[in-house]
């Protein structure tokens, strides 16, 4: 009974319609009211982000959506930034590129995280697209600057080369005079991560000089502090800006220079860098400190007088990274000074020293959460903390939509009572009814884990770590949290049981990694053999599962959903468990 | 407070596959898990929904083991260093650090992979800030070192040290083995000798399960020549030199990152030999 519509749009205009459409969630919405709709969404969905790239195929892609000019790609699990995952485990970009080369000579942008990018992905990207413009690479890694240089001298509208927290192999810092001297369309530029001891800073200079663009400039440790005058001297239009080394001996002239220079940048809001930094060229920066919106001086070994100097010229900062140096006093002044902190970071100066060095504990944080009203997303290295001080973070601060606290000793408990966090994280998701990220840690029983099954209910991310007394605890998460995507747990006391009760509850998220646990191979087994659409990944350098006892523990095991199919890319330590037979290598 | 946790290292309960009384009763209680036939015991709960009851524990589906009940088995290769008393779970370390760190370690927080959770870069750039003060002499002896070479690289001027410069890859750095496609990463800041980084090399090269069939010998033969495979490095200036001719403390000041190299194909690799070999370095990417 198909009732012809009296007021159905023409195509043109539904896609008019839709384009006012961005994010990605809403683009899926809008693809499943009708068939109609999906099919005019599809042909004009500009802009893809597949959350992790074995979910789904290239050709897969390309197919839905013939026409899009972005693509945002997400690689391996999050705990690879902790050395969790062994080298060789995947999230291989080349694939993709060549898919695309073949079928997108348009496409303009390339988003990658943690996927491995090697030269020839460069070159093929250099030779493919003749009109691309965006290369974001963050936490990437297997590529030269060889394969920068090959991007550098084909890509005549390249805005934004963006490498940050990459690991590039550093053969030479000429690559920046492959950029050829008609080539001036860059924006962005963030070459922080290099390392090479040589950068040629002529070549850096000549190209920042013809730039008129340029926004964005993140400079890598290799510039010396007296070279930078002379860069931000051709682009006081800089937006944001990240420093070399900050140290040099001290001069006047220098110093006079720089300080000039920077005052003449009107329009910088943001400023990161630091590394090294001597405190007597830190007023340089005063005259700029109260336009800044974001300061990052995590790689800033100074000490707290210095930084609560420096803070305080900043009243309008919304996000700040520092290292403890900062103290919980630093802390109390922030919190006095920066009414719009929207966004704290604090690391750890000395994360394996039995003692503190520093004097940073709770207090600091809940001088933070009661000070900035607008504060919302916070991740803090302490070394003690107490229930009641985080009832009373979760209380003063209902607005945290990230929360991610580490207390370095794993178990530590209340310092005040002895007793386990699960109350003060309790509080925090009763509290913080928007929370999205969580990470925990510090002595929790299964009790935390039924506060956040309980109340956590816009909860997308979870980390957890040493925490946990039985399966009911992993069973609370995942029988309770609907909005979960990313679960992510190390050396808890969780088995099988939980996982395999909840096993549906897989298929709804992106992705479950489960490290040092209890969960046996029979159980990952079962797992892949009964949900086909998950693809169970048992990750064991130890020799292959089948060569131990089923109820033997793994190592890690790594579960996404994925209409892909299981992968075919995967090194000698890493086994899918399969519906067919189980058990296959690769 | 000992019986609560499930992940104990080493220590008093005895390592590896152990006899002790402790260990037995886990086994026990293992097989007894493990007797129940698959379809009761490990059910699916394919009918619970997403949106159900919150907090409550459908209990007739089955007990929910605890801790007791399901205690991890020791594995073989625990920490041996850990003692009974620390509540850090006795994590394996991933396969780069499975040797056991003799020589002691600050805390037992350094013994556990990706624990705190800070990024390589990150921990790098603090190891640089907490040694940049202390090699000074290595560095001035260096400098001695390189004015007796032949055929050094032509150093550019901004090459001379500072005192606070950047140290390199101190931390992780990159293996490779001729051979072998997937490269590896090591910790250097978890080897305070020769031996033990060789130790940890051989481990995951040549016995690992999923290496390439190579049969090779037990002991460490990296370093003193006699395997078909030798040890050798790239330095801060990009010169492939022997590993283990330089004090420990200076290698680490200048290593880059590390290769296991065929002998027959190191042959002319001298210790004070320079060789700037790219088509070396481009095959090992």
């Amino acid at each position: 009974m198909h009732k012809k519509m009296a007021f159905s749009f023409p195509d043109e205009v539904l896609e008019h319609v839709f384009s006012f459409i961005q994010s990605d969630k809403d683009r899926n919405a809008v693809s499943m009211v009708c068939k109609s709709w999906y099919e005019i969404e599809r042909w004009c969905r500009r802009k893809v982000f597949v959350g992790n790239c074995y979910a789904v195929s290239p050709r897969m892609v390309i197919r839905r959506f013939p026409e899009f000019r972005s693509i945002e790609l997400k690689g391996k699990p999050h705990f690879a930034d902790f050395n969790l995952v062994p080298d060789g485990w995947g999230g291989y970009v080349f694939p993709w590129i060549a898919e695309m080369a073949g079928a997108y000579p348009w496409l303009e942008e390339i988003r990658l995280k943690r996927m491995v990018v090697t030269d020839e992905s460069l070159e093929l990207i250099a030779k493919s697209f003749k009109n691309f413009k965006v290369l974001v690479l963050s936490s990437c890694e297997g590529f030269s600057t060889d394969g920068l240089a090959a991007i550098a001298a084909s890509c005549k509208n390249l805005k934004e080369l963006d490498l940050r927290d990459c690991e590039v192999d550093d053969l030479s810092a000429h690559w920046l005079s492959h950029f050829p001297e008609t080539y001036t369309s860059l924006v962005s530029l963030n070459i922080s991560c290099l390392g090479s001891d040589e950068a040629s800073f002529s070549a850096l200079e000549r190209l920042v000089r013809r730039c008129t663009n340029l926004k964005t400039l993140r400079l890598n440790r290799a510039v010396p502090l007296d070279k930078i005058a002379n860069i931000l001297r051709h682009a006081p239009q800089l937006v944001e800006f990240g420093t070399g080394t900050y140290t040099a001996d001290v001069r006047p002239d220098v110093y006079s220079d720089l300080a000039g220079v920077l005052s003449s940048c009107k329009e910088l809001k943001s400023l990161s860098g630091f590394w090294d930094v001597i405190p007597d060229y830190l007023p340089a920066i005063y005259p700029v400190c109260s336009k800044l919106t974001s300061l990052n001086l995590s790689y800033a070994t100074i000490q707290s007088p210095d930084l609560i100097k420096l803070v305080s010229h900043c009243p309008n900062l919304q996000r700040l990274l520092v290292l403890d140096y900062i103290e919980d006093s630093g802390l109390e002044v922030l919190a006095s000074s920066c009414k719009d902190l929207q966004e704290l970071r604090v690391f750890p100066s000395d994360p394996f020293g039995a003692e503190p060095n520093v004097s940073l504990t709770e207090q600091g944080l809940v001088a933070v959460s009661l000070g900035c009203p607008k504060l919302q997303s916070v991740l803090y290295f302490c070394r003690r903390m107490s229930n009641e001080a985080l009832v009373t973070i979760a209380r003063s601060r209902p607005n945290f939509t990230r929360f991610r606290l580490c207390i370095i000793e794993p178990k530590t408990a209340d310092y005040l009572t002895l007793e386990p966090l699960d109350v003060g994280f309790g509080a925090i998701v009763q509290y913080c009814k928007d929370l999205r990220r969580l990470s925990l840690s510090g002595l929790l029983t299964d009790r935390v884990f039924e506060y956040i099954g309980t109340y956590a209910k816009k909860l997308e991310m979870l980390s957890v770590a040493f925490a946990g007394d039985s399966d009911l605890g992993l069973h609370h998460v995942l029988s309770g949290c609907e909005s979960l995507r990313k679960l992510e747990i190390r050396d808890c006391p969780f088995g099988d049981k939980a996982l395999l009760a909840n096993a549906a509850k897989l298929e709804t998220m992106r992705s479950l990694w489960i490290s040092s646990c209890a969960v046996s191979f029979a159980a990952c087994k079962l797992l892949g053999q009964k949900m086909p659409r998950l693809n169970v990944e048992v990750i064991d350098e130890r020799g292959p599962p089948d060569s131990r006892p089923e109820n033997c523990p793994v190592d890690k095991l790594y579960i996404y959903r994925s209409i892909a199919g299981p992968r075919f890319d995967m090194p000698p330590f890493v086994w899918t468990m399969d519906e067919d037979s189980g058990l296959r290598l690769s | 407070m000992e019986g609560g946790l499930v992940l104990l290292g080493g220590g008093a309960n005895g390592g590896g596959s152990g006899g002790s009384s402790g260990f037995s009763t886990n086994e026990s209680a293992m097989s007894e898990a493990s007797s129940y036939p698959a379809e009761t015991e490990l059910e699916l709960g394919l009918g619970l929904s997403i949106g159900g009851p919150t907090g409550k524990i459908n209990k007739a589906s089955g007990r929910i083991l605890t801790a007791k009940d399901f205690p991890v088995p020791r594995r073989a290769s625990m920490n041996g260093g850990t003692p009974p008393s620390v509540t850090v779970s006795g994590t394996k370390r991933a396969a780069d650090q499975s040797v056991p760190h003799d020589s002691g370690s600050p805390t037992a927080t350094s013994q556990v992979v990706g624990w705190p959770p800070i990024r390589s870069y990150r921990m790098n750039s603090l190891v640089n800030n907490n040694q940049a003060k202390a090699p000074r002499a290595e560095e001035e002896h260096k400098g001695i070192n390189e004015e007796e070479e032949e055929d050094k690289a032509i150093k550019d001027g901004s090459k001379l040290k500072k005192p606070n410069e950047n140290l390199g890859h101190i931390g992780f750095i990159k293996v490779n083995m001729d051979g072998i496609r997937i490269g590896r990463k090591v910790n250097l800041n978890a080897h305070s000798s020769y031996h033990s980084l060789a130790s940890a090399l051989d481990n995951m090269f040549l016995r690992s399960a999923g290496a390439e069939k190579q049969q090779l010998t037990m002991p460490s033969k990296l370093l003193d020549g006699s395997s078909e495979f030798v040890l050798t490095y790239e330095d801060k200036e990009g010169d492939w030199m022997l590993v283990g001719d330089v004090p420990w403390m200076m290698f680490l000041t200048s290593v880059r990152r590390l290769r296991i190299m065929k002998t027959s194909e190191a042959n002319g690799l001298a210790p004070r030999f320079h060789e700037r070999n790219r088509t070396q370095r481009s095959k090992l990417i």
